[in-house]
């Protein structure tokens, strides 16, 4: 580059400036045909924080009725729809959008573009997102499904499940599926055609990359799983016995391709995640990130794998035992990835200056919470041991250590680092750092009792349980535990909720951040940059600092931690 | 001294306090939530390890089980602990600058090759354990003699070294377990006149006692957990498990883990195990009943034919 274009460069805004007003106006109308990313980010993100809130209710009333034994507050049949709804929202309408809410939002700003690939597409995953999420609660005005969120035939054929709400349950997962399926190619799209100048696969930021695989597994997983579900509609309602094995039809078909679905999904849930903690982390640590090619490839290699491990949920059914042996070893494999993920972050942390913010508490509290997930992961590979485990509360323990850890932590981390991005103030410290002990202290209290649940024989799904077995105690801790952590989560929405009114002027880079998003100005404008710099490292915006101390010999304090010790 | 300055050192000593109270704080909680959990009055039973005990099955299982408890909670203190260490060793303080490191070849091939290893040895591990996990051993020479020796052609089907096992079928359907006992059980339970019983099954101890399980309805699991792992009851399939149970008049509690309907949680199971003298007079007598509640049944049913009450099926 000639120096010339130094000169040209525009010096990014480093003091704080009040929030300038929307240009548009702010009516309805205008954000229901938006089609700008950023709006459709912020659109994403409440909407699936409304469904995280329902989810979570629903959970805490299953907790409530599992307080106590031979409890009635609850009915089997609300206690089966409960468990339905929550396992369904939670996936279907939280944890895999969220990802596309952050996505939308920061992908086009991270990798230096103006908009996504296709604006229109991006409304329209929105919406049919919406309409996905109204068309299955609408059921709880009739009758919802209660077959749970795998929704095994024959329980949930049309003889043991006659209800519509079984029918609720197959529209929402083809309409967040197109959803996701044409949101996905839109960030294929995007991250492959638009990218700044100068930004190679090498420059790629990390969370762009986790979008890009989260993409690229929703492609290959999404269509089987909507084929299932319109088998299972056929089967349901036309006459066809794809299921049903009364007229040579299987039952394991449809776990085979739920689960091929299904094991990809739990990697489209946390692969996002893991990328924003490897932004989060090097910010706050104020060093590069450790290994950023191991990482990358560890996030392709895991992509891999997951399509090869379904078996590991069938380890009861009747599988071959030399299936289930491929299975605990393709399993095994992906832990290696995994763990070199994990290696890495906590060298990022070792030997930097750590700046404890909100934020860098709940990337860590996720690492803490996601070793103890992905430990008890290898336990259930070992298929003679899974036979024990299996379906019981010991599961139910590991997947909330694996997806709470890997999707609730990291959003939340993400929520307190890009917030003052999307809104231009920054959310509270103070009350962020009492809704990250609530919510640590309340989910271990809640899900780790739950491994000692399972390995005493409690099964999962069950209403209730008699007095005599030896439950009573630990279920009592998770229930007083579910409430604290419900509670620290509450604390978080409301300290977003006022915050957007009340939290300290941002700026456009409160935390001297890595990335292109801090570039700009906070909230961005419209068209997102005015004008797009060169890229020549994974950690543009410090290059842009480094240069200019150099141009003008004003400190921009890239390496110390002064600005942040107060925050 | 300026005054902004004297103020700054009197904040800083504030917050130290805030700070020391806020660490004593996390400490008391950590230290109630510890207590509370080790004096709860049935903490402990299984907070470790699966049930076993039973057979030498769920034996072998737990034993397994611990294997790689050990192994994991050896990772879990090395990875935790340096993740608290680093985050507690390396906060920012005045003056400090971050170490720019971006990575380290030899170090990073080195964890890889770590985790590796450390799956490898589990792996080995897991296929040494697994014949006594999946291969029934032969009935003691106390168990129950009518054990029959029929090979059967069934690859899946677990069989002790000298064939000779008790076989029962379960039956699973909404929300209740039944157990048909002996030979032919599996080609029609009806027909073959074999006795049944519900929910709660009766087995010989010392014997090598080999289920078949099916199911009529929906997806169910049978799970003993002192007796073994658990196996799906799968329509149009049949799986097959096996346990072996010593200790005469124990009494094993299981229930269906697979969601089947609203009376999931009410499908329990029990496993009664007798002498083989005992089991043999429990079998005499369950035929009697059987066959005495039948013989009302036809009485039953002759009377309202006779009076007209019941309507003959033609069909």
């Amino acid at each position: 580059m000639s120096t010339s274009d130094t000169a040209l460069r525009p010096v990014p805004q480093v003091i704080a400036h009040e929030v300038t007003k929307p240009r548009q106006s702010k009516q309805w109308v205008d954000w229901v045909t938006t089609t700008d990313h950023k709006r459709i980010g912020i659109m994403y993100l409440v909407l699936t924080f409304v469904f995280f809130a329902l989810g979570g209710i629903e959970a805490l009333l299953m907790r409530l009725q599992l307080a106590v034994p031979n409890n009635t507050l609850l009915t089997p049949e609300h206690y089966n729809e409960l468990l339905t709804l929550h396992g369904t929202t939670m996936i279907f309408l939280f944890v895999v959008p969220v990802m596309a809410g952050f996505g939308n939002y920061f992908v086009p700003l991270m990798i230096g573009a103006r908009d996504m690939a296709f604006p229109r597409l991006n409304a329209l995953s929105f919406w049919l997102l919406a309409f996905g999420g109204v068309v299955f609660y609408f059921s709880l005005f009739w009758q919802p499904p209660e077959a749970g969120w795998w929704s095994y035939p024959p329980l949930s054929s049309i003889l043991y499940s006659p209800s519509g709400g079984q029918d609720a349950w197959i529209f929402l997962i083809h309409l967040t599926g197109i959803s996701s399926l044409v949101g996905a190619i839109n960030f294929y799209a995007t991250i492959v055609n638009m990218r700044a100048p100068g930004m190679g696969w090498g420059r790629l930021p990390l969370f762009v990359w986790s979008v890009l695989i989260y993409a690229i597994l929703l492609i290959i997983a999404l269509p089987v799983i909507g084929a299932a579900v319109t088998m299972l509609l056929a089967d349901r309602h036309f006459g066809t016995h794809f299921f049903d094995p009364t007229d040579h039809g299987s039952p394991l078909l449809w776990q085979h391709l739920f689960w091929f679905f299904g094991h990809p999904e739990v990697y489209i849930m946390i692969l996002p995640g893991f990328g924003m903690i490897s932004e989060i982390i090097p910010v706050f640590s104020r060093k590069p990130i450790f290994g950023y090619k191991a990482i990358a490839a560890a996030t392709c290699v895991i992509a891999f794998l997951a399509v090869l491990v379904w078996g590991h949920h069938m380890f009861a059914s009747p599988l071959p035992v030399v299936v289930m042996g491929f299975f605990m070893l393709s399993s095994f494999l992906i832990a290696i990835p995994t763990g070199v993920k994990i290696f890495n972050w906590i060298a990022t942390l070792w030997r930097g200056s750590i700046v404890m913010t909100t934020s860098l508490y709940f990337a860590i509290g996720f690492i803490a919470i996601f070793v103890i997930g992905g430990i008890t992961g290898v336990f259930l590979a070992v298929f003679p041991v899974d036979w024990q485990l299996n379906d019981t509360y010991f599961v139910v323990a590991h997947f909330h250590y694996v997806l709470m850890g890997g999707a609730v932590f990291t959003v939340f981390s993400g929520l307190y680092y890009w917030y003052p991005k999307m809104t231009g103030r920054l959310m509270s410290e103070t009350l962020g750092k009492w809704s990250f002990w609530l919510m640590f202290i309340g989910f271990n209290m809640t899900f780790f009792v739950q491994h000692a649940l399972g390995l005493s024989g409690m099964p999962r799904r069950v209403y209730t349980y008699p007095p005599d077995v030896g439950w009573s105690t630990y279920n009592l801790i998770s229930t007083i535990g579910s409430f604290i952590l419900g509670f620290g989560v509450v604390l978080t929405i409301v300290n977003a909720a006022r915050s957007v009114k009340k939290g300290a002027i941002s700026g456009p880079d409160p935390w001297k951040g890595n990335t292109l998003e801090w570039f700009t100005q906070s909230p961005p404008p419209v068209n997102n940059f005015d004008v797009i710099p060169r890229v020549r490292s994974v950690e543009p915006m410090r290059d842009i600092r480094r240069q200019i101390e150099r141009d003008t010999g004003v400190t921009q304090k890239t390496g110390g931690s002064e600005q942040f010790a107060r925050v | 001294m300026p005054r902004a300055l004297r103020s700054d050192a009197k904040n800083d000593v504030d917050r130290r306090h805030a700070r020391e109270i806020r660490r004593r704080l996390a400490l008391s909680v950590a230290m109630i939530l510890g207590a509370s959990l080790l004096l709860a009055p049935d903490a402990f039973a299984n907070f470790l390890t699966p049930k076993s005990g039973g057979s030498p099955n769920a034996d072998a299982i737990a034993s397994l089980y611990k294997i790689v408890l050990y192994i994991a909670a050896v990772v879990f203190a090395v990875v935790e602990g340096a993740l608290f260490y680093s985050v507690y060793k390396f906060r920012a303080k005045k003056g400090a600058v971050a170490a720019q490191i971006h990575g380290n070849t030899r170090l990073e091939i080195g964890w890889t090759v770590g985790a590796a290893v450390i799956l490898v040895i589990l792996t080995t591990i897991t296929f040494i354990k697994l014949p006594s996990i999946l291969n029934p051993p032969n009935s003691s020479a106390n168990g129950f003699a009518a054990s029959d020796g029929v090979l059967t052609a069934s690859t899946t089907e677990p069989s002790p070294p000298n064939g000779k096992k008790l076989v029962i079928c379960i039956t699973g359907r909404q929300f209740i377990w039944a157990y048909y006992y002996g030979a032919g059980c599996e080609t029609d339970p009806y027909s073959s006149k074999v006795p049944y019983s519900y929910q709660e099954m009766y087995v010989p101890a010392d014997t090598t006692i080999v289920l078949h399980i099916q199911s009529l309805d929906v997806i169910h699991s049978w799970w003993i957990p002192s007796l073994g792992g658990k196996v799906d009851a799968v329509p149009g399939y049949t799986t097959y498990t096996w346990f072996k149970a010593s200790k005469v008049g124990a009494l094993y509690h299981g229930q269906c883990a697979e969601l089947c309907g609203r009376l999931h949680a009410a499908m329990t199971a029990l496993v009664q195990v007798l002498t083989p003298a005992n089991y043999q007079q429990w079998l005499t007598q369950q035929e009697a009943l059987i066959s005495a509640q039948e013989q009302q049944v036809l009485t039953l049913r002759k009377e309202l034919l006779a009076t007209g009450n019941l309507t003959p099926d033609l069909s």
